[in-house]
């Protein structure tokens, strides 16, 4: 099959898989929307930490920033439940993006393991602040508005939002490393000193692709909020040791710096855990952390990576 | 010829160490200049201060006419100042091709302009230039697996890729297969009478850098020591001892 072909498949397959889930087996859609959750943290969280060689543990910043706008303008703004949740993931996506480009300037100024640590610091700032502060909930958190449609649509309705949002992010960070931003952004990673020496304005590009992967994720931040019902802001909207951590990993399971390893990783990440839950019940997180270390130790180049080595080696 | 880069008076000190103490220089248009001295005697550290990378103690640099020391290195690499690095800097993980891809000219470019892909003409550029310095055959080779002799001849591929008026090569022939460095060095030349690319070259190979600059400079212990035609500096007493040793 010609490569364009085969895109061509993998596009109808992920189509009729995306829209028939929910149909076929409705008992797993909440599951299956947190795939497509999945696959849209690991795809942004590459933009950075992939592709431009920013390590970021601070991205699930965005998320929350994502979730509490979105909730704060569903409580606040007295729209209707749709006119409300679309206010709401617009303000979620733009107040993300904003406190990207604010941030960025500085934080991207950073370089290596000190950027890491400064976006760790980030994300555990964000969750203490949103744990105290009164006018979102403080620790007590938001209740996210009643779903107007039938019971069980909600799940479905919110699971078609994310599976859009994750195919829209897939395309548009596909388009972005095919244009000269990707290359200037791999540029970056590869020898920002020479990037530099060249001429290239390496500030705003880092800038710029960080705010990419913040709207995308403030975006995601909103449907989530109402997926789940309940915005805490440790254990969901800047939850920092788990969607934090999940990102990085997912990445680098299926293979950073690359497109479609983030995809892989996420799909394989999702999948084990759900199966971990159902059949290690009570050993989970124990099982987790074991495959934490196998992937870091067994596959340091990912699944893409590890299938690239094997074949070069074959032939 | 006019002068197309003017180091005046330029003074550099780290902590107690002075590296550059008022060092002049004039590079006219057009020309092929050379920068030798000792090791230690402060020539990366006056391409560093030129190109921007750390700021100057006292003194000024001019391009074209611009005072250009408060600059930092994207900007100065706008104004068409590139320089090499004696270390080779090239970007490990992409291929040739990419690697020239993204070595345009960034003057004018804007966000809008980097979301458009790389160009026909772009890249047709890019496959000449890798084919003038002889990478063609290696061109979809990651650069990090290139020899560090083919790094050089990359980055220096990259360097005309931008189209820059001034190049500062900071020893291009160190490093660099002997049978090669013949076929270097006439590109060099060519890049300057074709290209219409003024040099100035950090050279340890006295045969190369002869035959290569019109006009040669020597730093020693941090200062100008010596400048004039290359025959003038090889027979000059001063720039032997500084070599030597002696005195």
């Amino acid at each position: 099959m010609t490569k364009s072909g085969r895109s061509v498949a993998a596009a109808i397959a992920v189509a009729v898989t995306g829209l028939a889930l929910p149909w076929i087996v409705p008992s797993i859609t909440t599951q299956a929307a947190f795939l497509w959750l999945m696959i849209l943290f690991s795809l942004t969280w590459d933009i950075n930490g992939g592709q431009m060689g920013y390590n970021s543990f601070g991205n699930v910043f965005f998320f929350g920033v994502g979730v509490y706008a979105c909730a704060l303008v569903q409580r606040d703004s007295g729209l209707s439940y749709y006119a409300g949740l679309g206010a709401g993931i617009g303000a979620g996506a733009l107040a993300a993006a904003l406190s990207a480009l604010v941030l960025g300037p500085a934080m991207l100024a950073i370089r290596g393991h000190y950027f890491a640590i400064a976006t760790l610091g980030l994300s555990i700032v964000a969750a203490n602040v949103a744990s105290a502060w009164e006018y979102i909930g403080a620790a007590s958190g938001i209740a996210a508005p009643l779903f107007p449609g039938a019971i069980g649509g909600r799940a479905k309705f919110f699971y078609y939002l994310l599976f859009a949002l994750a195919v829209l992010t897939f395309l548009l960070v596909r388009r972005l490393y095919r244009s000269r931003l990707g290359l200037a952004i791999n540029a970056i990673r590869d020898d920002e000193d020479k990037a530099e020496a060249m001429g290239l304005h390496t500030t705003r590009y880092k800038v710029f692709a960080w705010s990419i992967a913040a709207l995308l994720l403030g975006a995601a931040g909103g449907p989530v909020g109402n997926l789940v019902g309940f915005i805490d802001p440790n254990d969901l909207a800047f939850a920092g040791a788990t969607f934090g951590v999940w990102m990085v990993l997912m990445a680098v399971l299926g293979g950073k710096g690359t497109l479609w390893g983030p995809v892989i990783g996420a799909v394989v990440f999702h999948v084990t855990q759900e199966l971990f839950w159902t059949w290690l019940l009570g050993w989970q997180r124990v099982a987790m952390g074991l495959l934490i270390v196998v992937i870091v130790v067994f596959f340091p180049t990912g699944i893409l990576g590890w299938v690239a080595r094997r074949r070069t080696t074959a032939a | 010829m006019s002068t197309l880069l003017e180091v005046h008076g330029v003074s550099k000190r780290f902590g107690g160490v002075v590296a550059n103490r008022e060092v002049s220089l004039d590079v006219p248009e057009g020309s092929i200049t050379g920068l030798i001295g000792p090791n230690g005697s402060g020539k990366t550290t006056l391409f560093n201060s030129i190109a921007g990378t750390h700021p100057i103690d006292s003194g000024s640099i001019r391009f074209d006419g611009h005072e250009i020391s408060r600059l930092r290195v994207p900007q100065v690499a706008r104004l068409g100042i590139v320089r090499t690095f004696q270390q080779t800097h090239v970007y490990r993980g992409m291929d040739c091709v990419r690697n020239m891809q993204i070595s345009t000219p960034h003057s004018g470019d804007t966000l809008l302009s980097m979301l458009r892909e790389s160009t026909a003409a772009e890249t047709e550029r890019a496959l000449q230039l890798l084919d003038f310095v002889g990478l063609y055959g290696k061109r979809m080779l990651p650069a990090g697996d290139l020899s560090f002799g083919q790094q050089k001849l990359l980055e220096f591929a990259m360097a005309l890729m931008n189209a820059p008026r001034l190049l500062l090569l900071d020893e291009p022939t160190a490093g660099v297969n002997p049978v090669l460095i013949n076929g270097l060095v006439d590109r060099l030349k060519r890049a300057n009478a074709e290209l219409g690319i003024t040099l100035l070259v950090i050279e340890h190979n006295m045969r190369v850098i002869m035959n290569l600059a019109s006009r040669i400079y020597c730093l020693a212990h941090g200062e100008m020591l010596a400048e004039g035609s290359p025959a003038t500096i090889r027979d000059d007493p001063r720039v032997v001892d500084a070599y030597l040793g002696a005195t």
